[in-house]
């Protein structure tokens, strides 16, 4: 049996959160008396997550998700309740538990600034106690599996935005963590480095069975690579099981494209009264029921003489963007 | 073996962090030269027959401005104002979950840097000379090898001084105002200006229970061979030394606690 590598129970954060007016008497206000008020970012949360999953953290901005991940990798002090990862309370920052984690957070480097990667990739193996032999077969092994080669010594500063991202993810796990935190590692990258930065996690996953936390705003880091999901609203899970379950449950229907070989053909399919998405001149685009599909395309192909039909799911990022916005689903 | 673990980690972090330096030389010669306070004071003091007041001949006064500066090169710290900026940028968090205490970061960006400066420093001193043939001197290797301890105990002292104003980020963003209130006892009661030797009875009678003199007066007064208290002045800057570190670990504690990793 699986077992549970990270286990929170009733968990919260509370910050205190100062505010000012605007204006200059809002400033003048603000320096003698500053109005300070408590915030519960995260309201008493529990989930169990097994090694080697790998699970996406799905909220709206300020929901609370990267609060959780950090404190789950040991940064932020939990307010109430309590976490276990690895065996470890995370804050306590214990040697054995920061050499078993790395949290990587797009678009915040660790690497030095005006050096070339490969000297923060050293100073990283001797901080987690690699030996130079060692070291050197871990850079080589993963910069082939991230694909980067020349760009191991030219200064950070001038390398692309993805280029810089591959060796931030080089120096976080030079050290071969089994647990990983993935604060939006994506963002800001093109459509082709975020491909490969999901297809690298996904090797890494399959390789040494790690077990990876990760939030993004991009729905294709979430759908190609989170079995599970666990949807924060306020602070709160609203939602925590398989995606596949939770998309199919809301979205109880599929969109039917269907071709005609004339304009009043799209006119009359109109008049028969199904739920029209959107219309051209020779297609049209219905919504059906995902129980009534069969008597749906029955009706269809015995009363028109179509040219072309395709049954589609509505796509997933409209799917979840409603989710990031609802409280309850009703799972 | 955990010593050697250890070694490897400083010396890494001293390697890199020397290559880093190297990138901004220029930068380093420029701050070399910024810290010719002891220069002026030097000047100021000699063309008002200030130091017949206190018994120091003008070669021995010029020998001990020269010394200061050394001294205030190799024990300068600014880790409140890296350390400050990190909080605030959210570089810190990436540090924190690694196994090893940030500040030691910091302790080898500040010696690296110190490596950098010497060949700087080394140069306007052979030009202090060029100008002031009278004032060559060559300390013995004893006076050399106890003073170069005495500016790194200096060093270290005001190292761990800006790291607990540093650590009072966790509670305040701008925790470098409470640095800058400490800079005005550093510069005027730590030698910078005027030997302690030159301060009025009542001040001397309390400034040594403070750690300001040890900081350059000590090491410049030693290095320079005016007449000191040797065992007694590196016995003070250990103590000095033994009584802060426990602080900044209890303050280090409390304050990650208290880390929000905003910016991050």
């Amino acid at each position: 049996m699986v077992q549970n590598i990270i286990e929170v129970r009733n968990l919260s954060k509370t910050f205190d959160i100062s505010s000012k007016k605007p204006g200059l008497k809002g400033t003048i206000q603000h320096f003698f008396k500053r109005e300070t008020k408590s915030s519960k970012v995260i309201k008493d949360i529990s989930f169990e997550i097994k090694e080697g999953e790998i699970v996406g953290f799905l909220g709206a901005n300020g929901a609370g998700k990267t609060t959780i991940l950090k404190m789950l990798c040991g940064l932020l002090y939990p307010s109430e309740g309590s976490i276990l990862v690895a065996g470890n309370l995370p804050f306590r920052r214990k040697d054995n538990f920061l050499k078993n984690i790395t949290l990587i957070m797009g678009q915040k480097q660790q690497l030095i600034w005006d050096l070339p990667p490969i000297e923060s990739f050293y100073l990283n193996a001797s901080i987690y106690d690699l030996d130079k032999f060692e070291a050197k077969k871990r850079i080589e092994k993963l910069s082939d599996m991230l694909e980067i080669d020349n760009e191991l010594y030219i200064p950070v500063r001038k390398l692309s935005l993805g280029q810089r991202m591959k060796s931030e993810l080089l120096a976080a796990l030079i050290h071969e963590p089994n647990i990983l935190f993935l604060d939006e590692p994506t963002l800001g990258l093109d459509i082709n480095a975020q491909r490969n930065l999901r297809k690298f996690l996904q090797r890494y996953n399959n390789e040494t069975n790690a077990t990876i936390c990760l939030t993004s705003h991009y729905m294709k880091d979430i759908t190609s690579l989170c079995k599970r999901v666990i949807c924060i609203h306020n602070g709160s899970i609203s939602y925590d099981g398989k995606l596949d379950q939770l998309l199919k449950k809301l979205s109880p229907v599929k969109e039917i494209l269907i071709v005609c070989h004339s304009e009043n053909d799209v006119i009359q399919i109109e008049k028969t009264g199904f739920s029209v998405k959107n219309k051209t001149k020779n297609e049209i685009t219905i919504i059906v029921k995902n129980d009534s599909i069969t008597s749906s395309l029955k009706t269809i192909l015995n009363n028109f003489d179509i040219e072309d039909l395709f049954i589609n799911e509505p796509p997933v990022d409209e799917i979840i963007g409603n989710i990031l916005v609802k409280k309850d689903y009703g799972i | 073996m955990v010593s050697k673990l250890i070694n490897n980690k400083i010396f890494t972090l001293l390697k890199v962090q020397y290559s880093n330096m190297l990138e901004y030389r220029i930068e380093i010669a420029l701050w070399a030269i910024s810290g010719v306070i002891p220069f002026f004071m030097l000047n100021i003091w000699t063309n008002n027959n200030l130091n017949e007041s206190i018994n120091i001949s003008d070669i021995m006064l010029s020998r001990y401005f020269l010394c200061a500066f050394f001294v205030r090169q190799f024990s300068v710290v600014w880790v409140v104002f890296s350390f400050e900026e990190d909080s605030l940028m959210g570089k810190v968090s990436p540090y924190l979950i690694q196994p090893l205490n940030p500040f030691i970061r910091y302790f080898a960006q500040h010696l690296a840097e110190q490596i950098t400066r010497l060949p700087f420093a080394l140069i306007i001193a052979f030009f202090f000379f060029v100008f002031n043939p009278e004032s060559l001197w060559i300390p013995n290797l004893g006076i050399l090898f106890l003073s170069t301890i005495s500016t790194f105990l200096s060093f270290l002292i005001q190292f761990l001084i800006q790291s607990i104003v540093a650590c009072l980020c966790f509670w305040t963003e701008k925790a470098s105002s409470i640095e800058r209130l400490l800079f005005i006892p550093t510069l005027f009661l730590s030698g910078l200006l005027a030997p302690v030797a030159s301060f009025p009875e009542y001040v001397k009678s309390w400034i040594y229970f403070t750690p300001f003199p040890y900081l350059i007066d000590f090491p410049a007064n030693l290095l320079s061979g005016n007449k000191t208290n040797i065992i007694g002045g590196l016995s003070i800057q250990i103590i000095w030394i033994l009584l802060l570190f426990p602080v900044f670990r209890k303050i280090w504690s409390a304050g990650t606690k208290k880390y929000t990793a905003m910016g991050s």
